[in-house]
Parts: structure tokens; C-alpha cells; sequence
């Protein structure tokens, strides 16, 4: 063993020396590639939403024992955590903020605010959740984030949503674990191993532009992690396995942009883009300039794209400017790429559009004791009618009452056509409720459902109670019907952001949104009382029972007369010779 | 270590960065270094200049930085994961970047700042870690020899009780007050509104901003930083258990990386022959029929899915008794011969 590792070892630096003046090799038989590409697209409030994507295709099985011991453009700690512990596929994502659909739109990718893990296992693991743990544990480690804190108080088996997005041989939902943890802050240390796991780092291509000084100061900031396998080609009798990174930023016009709507990469970013990562097979930037009332153009983009691409995204056409990387020409006239972008004319409010799947939640009621979640649907399609899958999860302390769970849409109720309900167990499991409700055109779904809160051990507060306690997102998983039928396309020809979800038929296509977390106020006690009683206790104790029993066992003795000094004694002698009582 | 939580205990996370900020610096590296923050400041909605954490007024200085690795962050610095780091008593799943992989030839510096008391230093305002334990903690790591040497820097009201009990060899300990005098605060920033450093630390990280990789200063330079003039506590240190003399122990030896390399004049070739490695890998199994993915949202699937077995369980508990008293009342009354018309 130690000599085929030497061997190997040999064999990885000459690999290294022999790659690295080159693009990536797309003549080896065992060849890994990378594509990134930059999505600006402005959204209709101002705001401009920025989604990296660095993806990471690797045409070798990771499962297969002994086949990969060498490690390039794949980051070798994913790679050996997906084969040593059995995992088909992973999503990771950390989220800061919320991206709010009813005003920005479906966004490609959502995640739910703070962090939210889910996997599926393969068949031949036997024992799921100790894999799961140890699974949360190493990525806890990894990504610098409080992912251990995930353990079966917060995991749940969702059994329909959550099919796998990459290739999948029968779907036992025995194999899934999905949790959320809703209280994880994001924040540079965990961008820091993150811009790590890139091939590139963050010294070349689209990566230097990911400065946590700019990332940060944003409405919405979400990095995820996904890998999957994938059909190596048009066949697909082999696989290959797949890792995307996203990252998904809102650039708010008023913090970042002063006020005004104009963008540039550099006022976003405070970089600008100077070549393209020399280990990339393509480097893109694509700019949606997308027509919204199919009249003139409203945005104008500098420097004039070298090209624009018309792709059918979430189910409509759009219209992209395209800026290659590699292209030598793009450099012709400065060294640096400064993409700018600006409103050709104001945006009245009767062109923004409302999406055609929305929801919104939050909690209500008084008082400490009970409560009740309320989740809003929006349909506003005008003639259409589509499914969608409800997942919520809710933490056990918050005791629902399913007796009280109503589902109203136009006044009348709403019976699910598939509905899977499991119960919390105190301190061991949480609620997993999940519904499969049919929206009707142009409707609001209204479903309720009661609470009651639990008062936990004086130990199990964290260190500040009086924050609240996170409830986490709910998921809602939809079929939208889409405006224009999509055609099928090949993956590795189109751009990255239209191949996230592995699309079924034309008429329709996928989306997974997520609600606000909700923040709850448990019944808190004083933790100073035990102080506090103590003091009163033993002062109540002294001053009560000491009187009582002072009163009931002292008793008075007559004490004897001391001596006195010299003069008293002379003074009692004469007394005596007078034959006069003594002092 | 960082112990304290809130945002208006920006200083406490401000001077643990700063130190990490120095000791990353002189060399040590991510590995080799445990960072723990009881709260996030950078990112708090409070701070006005988010992912940035400043020492200095008028926003000079950034210790947080862009290369940052946090491995114990808010709920996860307890007392009790902190003796678990030091002692090596981890649960088995622990990564190895939240490990303290020490042996016996290992130097370590131990900084923590927070809120402190006589005796005690008060972690996330919900429990505290005493002299005597840190003392005990301290012998463990001695009999396990998981140290070298060790020095101990607090910054904190009344730093010096800290030190006190401590009995282990190869320590040497550092505190920014003395009992009975209170550790106080730098400056106040007026565009974050917290005050950014403490007065201890922020002299230190002064001095350690003259420090180089090379330099040969030694640990009595460190004793007289922050006179009673500049910090109004009296720092006080404690040399009586290491073993070598203060004036021979580099600042280097425990705040840098320092390590010996010798350059050598001999040459190397590697094997080019390439065609030997790829034919050693197993070929791929294809499959022999096309894989594909899987559909979404199946809505006719979902709806017709069986639900899960559960596993049948006997019944126990009040169950169980509420039939054994009904088939126990029965008898009673009706007698055993009726149990034919039972069965």
C-alpha cells in the first residue's frame, strides 16, 4: 500500500506539472472540468441579484472503492467524505436574509435563512442517522458553520418532497434526512473555506470579485454546495459526479447602491474582472436584459456584448447578454472588465410583475401560551391550476394541534390530496407535517394550524431566551406552468442556471421556495430567581424561626454581682463595720 | 477565547481577533490554531459596516480580515467544550479543526478575554469557569503531555486571580489586572457605538505589530507593555513555574511559527512515465441500460403511496393496564367458565 501510494504520489506531481500550463483536459479519459459563470439580473425593484456558479464535473465514480486516490480540480475533502460515508447526494446551503418572491421575482436557487443540509444516502448504508451525524460533524468542520448542532431534535424524513436532482436508481425516502437550522449566522469564516473548495481560489477568474467586505453588506446573501451525479453523456449509461457552488447575492439600491439604480460591477464588488480562471473550460458573464413588456429594451449594458443568448428560464424567455472570458478579444480595448449597467428609462410600478407562485407566513395570537402559524399561498395565474407540496417542520417545543389545521381557499376548504403527518417527540423529534394541496386559478390558500408552547428545563435555555426561538422555513415544492413550453437542451451547451433542476416535460417547470422562519417567544423564567430565593429564604428562615425559637428556649439567669475593683471593696468592708447592706 | 456574547461586548471578540490577527501573521497557521467567539460581531444587523471588525477608531484597522476560520462559534463556546479542547476528551465525531492535536514538544498560547470576577471568568453570561478548574485543566494537559510549555493571557476585571492556582510546570501566565482592580476598555468608536478594544490588549497587539518573524524579542518586553500609566489596572505575570528564565523565551517561541529548514544543493528527478499510472485504475462499470432522473414532483405517485409500516409493537404501558383491568373485572364477575364464549 505505501509503495502504490508513493507511486501515485510521483504520478500526481508529474500530472501537476504536466496540467498547468493547459486548459483543463478534455482529451484524458478520467478528465474533470470546470465552467463559471456570473448571472447579473435586475430585478424590478432596483435591487440586482448576482448568482455565481462554479461548477465541477468529474467523469470518474466516486463510489467505486479504489478508483480515485488523485484528486485536481475536485476538492479532495468532498470527494472523500462523498465516498466514505456513502453519499448519493448532498445540498448545503447558508443563507443570510430573505429573498422576498412577491417583489424580486422566483429566484433560480432558493434557500431558507441560516442553514439548511439535505442528503440523500445510497443503498448500501445501513445505519442512516449515525452516518447522518457523522456527516453534519465533518461538514461542521469544513465550513467553519454550527452544523453539529444538527441532530434528530431537527432532522426529519421528508417522504415527497425532495427527490433527488441528480441521477437516481428508485427513491426510498428511508435514504433522506433533511434539517434546517434556522439560528446559524453566515458570515466571512464561512466564505473563507468555501472560496477555498475552488479550483481557482479567489485569485483568478470570477472568484476575485468575492470580497466578504461587499458580499455581506447586502439584503440577501446566500452560498450553497451541491453535489449529485449526473449522466456523463447523451446515453447515459456511466456517471459522472457533480459539484456546483452557488452563490446568490441582492445588492440593495440603497445600501450599496446610494440611491441610485445604475450598476456596475465595480460598485457592487469593488473589483472588476481581469481574466478568467486559466483552469476553467469556460468562463462566462451573462446579463438579463430581458424585455419586460416586449417593447424596447429598458436596460443598457456597457461595454456592447459580444453576444446574446435567448434561453427559456422558468418557463419564459429571456434574453441574455453575454461577456466570454476567454475570449482574447474582450480585452482588446483595457485590461480590466467593468460591466455597467443603466435604466434606460424609470420603472413605472404597473411593469412589475408578480410571480406566479408566492407565499408568505407568520405567526399570531397573545400571550405566552398558544399561538398559530399561518401559511399564505398565492396563485396568480389566471386560468391555470397546479399542485404544490407544503413541508413544514416545527420544533417540538411548539405542541401543534393537527384537530385545528384548516386549509381555506376562496371560503371554501381545501382538502389535501396527500397529507403525512408525524407528531413530535418531546426533546427527541419535531413536528413534519406535509401536504399536497391543488391551487386553484387566481386564489389565496390560507392554512392554519394552533400551537401551544412548552416550558423547557431551566437548562435547555440557551444563553439569551429572551431573543426567541426560530421556527424554520417551511418548503413549498411546485409544478408552475411555465408560458413558454421548454425544449430539451443540452446540459453542457447551455448555461449553468438553466440546468439546475433536471426538467421533465415542457409545459411545466420546478420550483422550490421557501417561507420567512418565524421567531417565537417561549414562556422564559428569571434565571436570577434561584439567587434571589435563596437570599429571601434564608433572611425569612433567620428572622422567623430565630425570633420563634429565641422566644420559646431562652430562658434568664440571675447573674451574680462581679466583685468590683479596690474601692468598692474598702467601701463594702466600712459598709459592713456600719452594719449597712453592701453595694 | 472569546467568552461573551451581545453586541456591546464588541471588544472582547475585537481584542481575541486582534491576537488571532497577529498569531496568523508570525506564521502559525489555520490548523493550528482553535479560535473561539461566543457571538458574531461582524455580521451582528447592529454593525454598521458588516463582515468588518475594527480595533482602532476612525476604522483604521480590520482584524477580521478575509481569511477568517471560526471553530467554536455562539452556543458552541461553553466551559465545558473548552476543558473538553484542552483536556482532548472530544466526542469521537469532532473534526480535526476543532481538535487541540498537541503532544509533548508543542508549544501553546491560551488567550481569553471576556468578563471576569475574582476567582472566575463568567462565559455567554450563563455560567463560568473557576481558577481551580482551569488549574486542574491545566494538570491534566501536563499528565497527558499535551504541552511543551505553555502561556496563559487574560484580559479581564481582576485577570490575576486567574493564575493563581495554577501548579502545573512550563506555565507561564500573563494577566491585565491585578484583584480588586477593574480591566477598562480603550476607546469608543462613534460610528459603531461600542467601545472597540481593551486597554490591555490594545498595547499588545502594538507591540506585537513589531514583531517579525526574525526578531529576537524576548517575554520581559512583554511584562512591561501597558505600564499603570497607559492602562489604569497593573498588569501582573506569573514566572515561577517555567522552567527557563523569561529573558531567554522568545515572543516568537509561543506567538509565531518558526520553523528550522535546511536548504540542500541536491537534485531530485521525477519519473515521467504516465502511461503505468492510468492503466493501473479499474475501468468503469457501465451501466446496461440508461440511468435517468428522478421526476420532481410525481403527483399520481404521491398520491397513491402506501404509508410507511410502522413496526408493530406490543402495547404496554396504560394501555396494556386498562385491558388487564377490563378482562380482570370481567372475570371476576362472570367467572372462568365463561371464557368458551370468548373463544
Amino acid at each position: 500500500r505505501g509503495g502504490a501510494g508513493e507511486m501515485l504520489a510521483a504520478a500526481a506531481l508529474v500530472l501537476l506539472l504536466a496540467a498547468a500550463p493547459g486548459r483543463a483536459g478534455a482529451g484524458q479519459a478520467r478528465g474533470d472540468a470546470l465552467r463559471e459563470e456570473l448571472l447579473l439580473s435586475p430585478l424590478p425593484t432596483g435591487d440586482l441579484a448576482a448568482t455565481f456558479q462554479f461548477r465541477t464535473r468529474w467523469d470518474a465514480d466516486l463510489q467505486q472503492r479504489g478508483a480515485v486516490s488523485h484528486y485536481r480540480l475536485f476538492p479532495k475533502a468532498l470527494g472523500r467524505l462523498v465516498a466514505a460515508l456513502g453519499v448519493r447526494e448532498l445540498h448545503l446551503a447558508l443563507t443570510q436574509g430573505f429573498w422576498r418572491t412577491r417583489a424580486w421575482g422566483q429566484p433560480p436557487l432558493q434557500a431558507p435563512a441560516g442553514a439548511e443540509l439535505w442528503v440523500w444516502f445510497q443503498p448500501t448504508v445501513t445505519d442512516v442517522d449515525k452516518a447522518w451525524k457523522e456527516l453534519s460533524n465533518i461538514l461542521s468542520g469544513i465550513f467553519c458553520a454550527s452544523l453539529n448542532f444538527i441532530d434528530s431534535t431537527n432532522t426529519v424524513t421528508p417522504t415527497a418532497s425532495f427527490k433527488p436532482l441528480g441521477l437516481a436508481n428508485g427513491t426510498d425516502h428511508h435514504l433522506l434526512r433533511y434539517a434546517v437550522l434556522p439560528r446559524e449566522v453566515v458570515c466571512t469564516e464561512n466564505l473563507t473555506p468555501w472560496k477555498k473548495l475552488l479550483p481557482c481560489g479567489s485569485k483568478a477568474g470570477l472568484a476575485v470579485l468575492l470580497k466578504a467586505e461587499r458580499l455581506f453588506y447586502s439584503s440577501y446573501h446566500s452560498q450553497a454546495v451541491h453535489i449529485r451525479p449526473i449522466c456523463r453523456d447523451a446515453s447515459c449509461l456511466a456517471v459522472s459526479w457533480e459539484l456546483r457552488q452557488t452563490l446568490t447575492v441582492v445588492f440593495d439600491t440603497f445600501s450599496s447602491g446610494q440611491g441610485k439604480k445604475d450598476w456596475s460591477l465595480f460598485k457592487m464588488f469593488s473589483r472588476t474582472l481581469t481574466d478568467a480562471c486559466p483552469l476553467a473550460s469556460e468562463s462566462k458573464v451573462y446579463v438579463d436584459i430581458s424585455p419586460k413588456n416586449k417593447e424596447k429594451e429598458l436596460l443598457e449594458v456597457t461595454p456592447p456584448p459580444p453576444s446574446v443568448h435567448e434561453a427559456i428560464v422558468q418557463g419564459d424567455k429571456r434574453t441574455y447578454a453575454v461577456y466570454d472570458l476567454l475570449n482574447p478579444s474582450l480585452f482588446n480595448t483595457s485590461r480590466s472588465l467593468n460591466v455597467q449597467l443603466k435604466w434606460k428609462r424609470p420603472q413605472d410600478s404597473s411593469e412589475l410583475l408578480t410571480p406566479v407562485l408566492h407565499a408568505h407566513r407568520y405567526v399570531s395570537g397573545y400571550g405566552l401560551q398558544t399561538g398559530e402559524i399561518s401559511t399564505l399561498i398565492y396563485n396568480t395565474h389566471p386560468y391555470r391550476a397546479f399542485p404544490v407540496i407544503l413541508l413544514e417542520t416545527v420544533p417540538w417545543y411548539l405542541r401543534l394541534y393537527v384537530h385545528t389545521l384548516t386549509i381555506i381557499t376562496k371560503g371554501k376548504e381545501n382538502k389535501p390530496s396527500y397529507i403525512h403527518y408525524q407528531p413530535a417527540q418531546d426533546r427527541q423529534r419535531p413536528h413534519l407535517l406535509e401536504m399536497l394541496i391543488q391551487l386553484p386559478a387566481n386564489s389565496i390558500t390560507k392554512i392554519t394550524i394552533q400551537f401551544e408552547r412548552a416550558l423547557l428545563k431551566w437548562t435547555e435555555y440557551p444563553p439569551d431566551p429572551n431573543h426567541g426561538f426560530y421556527v424554520g422555513s417551511s418548503v413549498l415544492s411546485a409544478l408552475v406552468p411555465s408560458v413558454m413550453a421548454m425544449k430539451d437542451v443540452d446540459v453542457e451547451q447551455s448555461p449553468l442556471f438553466t440546468s439546475l433542476f433536471p426538467s421533465s416535460d415542457g409545459s411545466s417547470y420546478f420550483v422550490r421556495m421557501y417561507t420567512e422562519p418565524l421567531l417565537v417567544n417561549l414562556p422564559t423564567p428569571d434565571f436570577s430567581m434561584p439567587y434571589n430565593v435563596i437570599c429571601l429564604t434564608c433572611t425569612v428562615v433567620a428572622v422567623c424561626y430565630g425570633s420563634f425559637y429565641n422566644l420559646l428556649t431562652r430562658t434568664f439567669h440571675v447573674e451574680e454581682p462581679s466583685r468590683g475593683g479596690l474601692a468598692k471593696r474598702l467601701a463594702n468592708i466600712i459598709r459592713k463595720f456600719r452594719g449597712v447592706p453592701p453595694l | 477565547v472569546c467568552t461573551s456574547r451581545f453586541w456591546f461586548n464588541y471588544r472582547h471578540v475585537a481584542n481575541t481577533l486582534s491576537v488571532y490577527r497577529s498569531v496568523k501573521r508570525l506564521g502559525i497557521p489555520d490548523s493550528h490554531i482553535v479560535l473561539m467567539l461566543a457571538d458574531d460581531m461582524a455580521c451582528n444587523p447592529r454593525n454598521p459596516k458588516p463582515a468588518t471588525v475594527f480595533s482602532h477608531k476612525n476604522m483604521e484597522l480590520n482584524v477580521y480580515g478575509d481569511d477568517v476560520e471560526v471553530d467554536y462559534r455562539s452556543y458552541e463556546v461553553t466551559v465545558e467544550n473548552f476543558l473538553r479542547v484542552l483536556t482532548g476528551r472530544i466526542p469521537p465525531n469532532t473534526p480535526r479543526s476543532k481538535r487541540l492535536l498537541s503532544d509533548d514538544r508543542s508549544n501553546i498560547l491560551i488567550y481569553m478575554t471576556g468578563h471576569g470576577g475574582n476567582g472566575f471568568l463568567k462565559f455567554q453570561d450563563s455560567e463560568e469557569i473557576t481558577n481551580v478548574e482551569l488549574a486542574d485543566a491545566f494538570e491534566q494537559m501536563w499528565q497527558k503531555r499535551r504541552y511543551n510549555e505553555l502561556l496563559f493571557i487574560i484580559d479581564t476585571c481582576q485577570g490575576a486571580s486567574m493564575y493563581e492556582r495554577f501548579y502545573s510546570p512550563n506555565i507561564m501566565a500573563l494577566a491585565s489586572s491585578q484583584v480588586g482592580e477593574d480591566s477598562l476598555s480603550h476607546q469608543p468608536d462613534l460610528g459603531i457605538g461600542v467601545h472597540l478594544m481593551d486597554r490591555y490588549t490594545f498595547y499588545v497587539l502594538e507591540f506585537l505589530e513589531e514583531i517579525h518573524p526574525a526578531s529576537q524579542t524576548n517575554m520581559n518586553d512583554l511584562f512591561q507593555v501597558c505600564p499603570k500609566s497607559l492602562c489604569v489596572s497593573t498588569p501582573g505575570h506569573r514566572t515561577d513555574l517555567f522552567q527557563r528564565d523569561p529573558q531567554s523565551v522568545l515572543i516568537t517561541d509561543f506567538f509565531g511559527s518558526v520553523r528550522k529548514v535546511e536548504i540542500t544543493t541536491e537534485t531530485v528527478s521525477l519519473d515521467r512515465d504516465l502511461a503505468g499510472f492510468e492503466s493501473k485504475l479499474p475501468k468503469d462499470e457501465l451501466a446496461t441500460e440508461p440511468l435517468k432522473y428522478a421526476e420532481q414532483l410525481p403527483v399520481a405517485q404521491i398520491i397513491h403511496q402506501k404509508p410507511k409500516q410502522k413496526d408493530w409493537h406490543p402495547p404496554g404501558g396504560f394501555i396494556l393496564g386498562l385491558w388487564a383491568l377490563i378482562i380482570m373485572v370481567f372475570f371476576k364477575t362472570y367467572g372462568i367458565k365463561h371464557m368458551k364464549h370468548i373463544f
